[in-house]
């Protein structure tokens, strides 16, 4: 299977006057054409600076990213000057956000807004990119395309505005389109038309897919693999159907327990104890030992690997040798 | 859009006539009435009581407001005590070299102030950027009398660059483009010393509105969509920093006529400031009521097209209902 995205060993390090944070520390994974990559895990696991990093748009001088490769069609984006990823972004890779209310710019018409890209990138006259934008927000369901796209942002709701933004992150054909959190601030129903949007785009326009959300329904909707983050590490990843059915690191099955189900009466919903540690002051050893019901001594003393065990990988000293691993 | 301009429109209109009332009663109030100033002292009581009643200053009040008002609409300011010439003449008179001033420092500070906010808010802690934080304080908080006379110390006097004051050299020879060379060089420096204060706060305004604008999400959007750094900062960026900044349009104006007065006075500027300070000095209230009532007008239409730019700029108040 054809190869869009090979992240290997990403680290991302804020460097900041707390001291250095590696919001991501370490990360590995593919991506294949067509395919859809959920990357799940709470607020400030690392998943959106991963898919920053992937843009290379992470906040500088502060964010940098320090090591790694970000293979995208073979090609290494790290090593790419500021021009060449300025052809990539919008062009072969899009990125979607989770504001979609503050995501536009209020000054210009949703028109204007997807010509730009056309223009940028395909040389479009402002003619052909018009014809061309009112066709994207047909494609993306917006009714009345013609009137809505001298339309401004302020004069759509939430979900046509995220309908705007997908329209535009599709306007190139992408090979890769990151969602960060897209559906998180629309309301449920919103949120279905959104996700089964992005599936039908997905299989017409063969688009692989990075979806960055910390809401495991939405990974279970329209993911085909599943990668769990945790402090900056990927602590498990593997094909969604798996490890919904065998979720095998404790902080996936705690994640997976948290999730009210609507067919079981419980008094009590289960939650994982305690907090994501300081990211300053990562504990040694595996950073979700102080949380973990399971932990060995061997837990606090050395990081686990992320190994294979029973058809997807995960890091934890349960599944495998717990003399191995990295001490640190 | 047409809607808006209307309303903003018809809402000037009490304005106008809450000014007209307000300069009004200040008249009536001050010490004196008008005969008193005008008329010889050894006039009779008898005499004087008479002059008065034929002159109408013994209506109500509302009366006689009623009948400035009309002389008002009709470009009627008055007449001054002491030589009986036309107040409005003497305005219109004044006028052209004062606007010429104003409106040159209005463009300096607007021209100059913003470009620098936008470099000062791009740069942001760069020492640069610290460098016209000073220079803006430095700006609004020198007073423009000494900056006025420093600055010809240093550019007329020492230097010899510009002229020490006046409009024009009088009687000067040379063809019309030296005239032009000689009056540009008058406006120089009291157009830069009328326009630092505003300059500076202009400045501070669009640096402070820049880096909020910085931090939107439509930045980060326009930086994925593959744009140059040059276009989100000046297309994105700036488009939305300037909203706010038009608000500076309609407080320069007020700023720029007050500051006329001391401006005009240094430089000898022949302009509405100096007539403003000749007629306080010599208690020319006809006169000083006549460019209050001008100048209040002027803030007005200031206001009034500071919120037709913001339609202009802001889809959201021009598609507002």
């Amino acid at each position: 299977m054809e190869q869009v995205l090979e992240v290997k060993g990403l680290k991302t390090y804020f460097y900041t006057e707390d001291g250095v944070a590696k919001s991501v520390d370490g990360v590995d994974f593919t991506l294949s054409k067509g395919k859809t990559l959920g990357i799940v895990g709470e607020s400030g696991c690392g998943k959106s600076v991963t898919s920053l990093s992937v843009m290379r748009l992470v906040s500088e001088p502060a964010g940098k990213i320090v090591d790694g490769e970000i293979l995208f069609n073979g090609d290494n984006l790290l090593a790419k000057t500021e021009k060449e990823m300025r052809d990539i972004r919008g062009n072969r890779i899009s990125m979607i956000f989770q504001e979609p209310m503050t995501s536009l710019n209020p000054v210009f018409t949703v028109g204007n807004q997807i010509n730009e890209v056309l223009k940028l990138h395909q040389g479009m006259t402002t003619k052909e990119a018009t014809l061309k934008s009112i066709e994207m927000l047909k494609l993306v369901g917006i009714p009345l395309p013609e009137k809505r796209v001298h339309e401004y942002p302020h004069q759509l709701s939430g979900g046509m505005r995220q309908r705007v933004m997908i329209a535009m992150a599709l306007a190139c054909n992408p090979a890769l389109l990151i969602a960060d959190e897209p559906t998180t601030a629309l309301d449920v129903t919103i949120q279905a038309q959104i996700l089964e949007l992005m599936k039908d785009l997905k299989e017409r326009l063969g688009t692989a897919i990075m979806l960055v959300t910390h809401d495991l329904g939405v990974v279970a909707e329209v993911a085909d693999e599943v990668m769990v983050m945790y402090a900056g590490r990927v602590v498990e990843h593997g094909a969604v159907r798996e490890i919904f059915a065998k979720p095998m690191h404790p902080y996936t099955q705690g994640l997976l327990k948290s999730i009210p189900d609507i067919s079981e009466e419980v008094e009590f919903l289960e939650t994982i104890e305690g907090l994501v540690p300081n990211i300053y002051e990562m504990p040694a050893g595996c950073s979700f030992a102080p949380r973990c019901k399971h932990a060995m001594d061997a837990c606090r003393e050395r990081q686990p690997a992320l190994t294979y065990d029973g058809g997807h990988k995960v890091r934890c000293f349960l599944y495998g040798d717990a003399s191995e691993g990295e001490v640190g | 859009m047409q809607k808006y301009i209307l309303r903003r429109l018809l809402s000037t209109l009490p304005l106008m006539v809450g000014i007209t009332l307000l300069t009004f009663l200040i008249m009536q109030i001050t010490p004196g009435n008008p005969m008193q100033t005008m008329i010889d002292p050894k006039i009779s009581t008898a005499d004087l009581a008479r002059a008065q009643e034929r002159m109408g200053l013994n209506d109500p009040m509302i009366m006689q407001y009623f009948r400035w008002l009309k002389e008002i609409v009709v470009g009627n300011l008055g007449y001054t005590i002491k030589t009986g010439q036309s107040v409005a003449g003497m305005i219109t008179e004044r006028l052209p070299a004062t606007l010429l001033l104003t409106v040159t420092a209005f463009l300096f500070s607007f021209v100059i102030g913003v470009p620098l906010g936008v470099f000062s808010a791009t740069n942001k802690y760069s020492k640069r950027d610290y460098g016209l934080t000073v220079f803006s304080f430095i700006g609004i908080s020198v007073p423009s009398f000494f900056f006025g006379v420093a600055l010809i110390y240093v550019f007329a006097v020492k230097l010899n660059w510009f002229p020490t004051s006046g409009l024009a050299t009088i009687n000067m020879a040379g063809g019309s483009f030296d005239i032009f060379v000689d009056k540009v060089k008058h406006l120089v420096l009291p157009a830069l010393v009328l326009a630092m204060p505003n300059l500076a706060v202009i400045m501070r305004f669009t640096r402070s509105s820049m880096i909020e604008v910085l931090t939107n999400d439509y930045i980060r959007t326009a930086k994925a969509k593959g744009l140059s750094e040059r276009t989100v900062k000046y297309k994105h960026a700036l488009r939305n920093a300037i909203i706010p900044v038009v608000t500076l349009f309609g407080i320069s104006i007020p700023t720029l006529f007050g500051g006329a007065y001391i401006t005009e006075t240094i430089f000898n500027w022949p302009g509405m400031g100096s007539l403003g300070i000749q007629a306080i000095t010599s208690r020319e209230y006809p006169v000083i009521m006549g460019l209050n009532l001008f100048t209040s007008l002027l803030v007005l239409f200031g206001n009034l097209t500071a919120d037709v730019l913001y339609a202009v700029v802001d889809p959201k108040i021009r598609l507002s209902k």
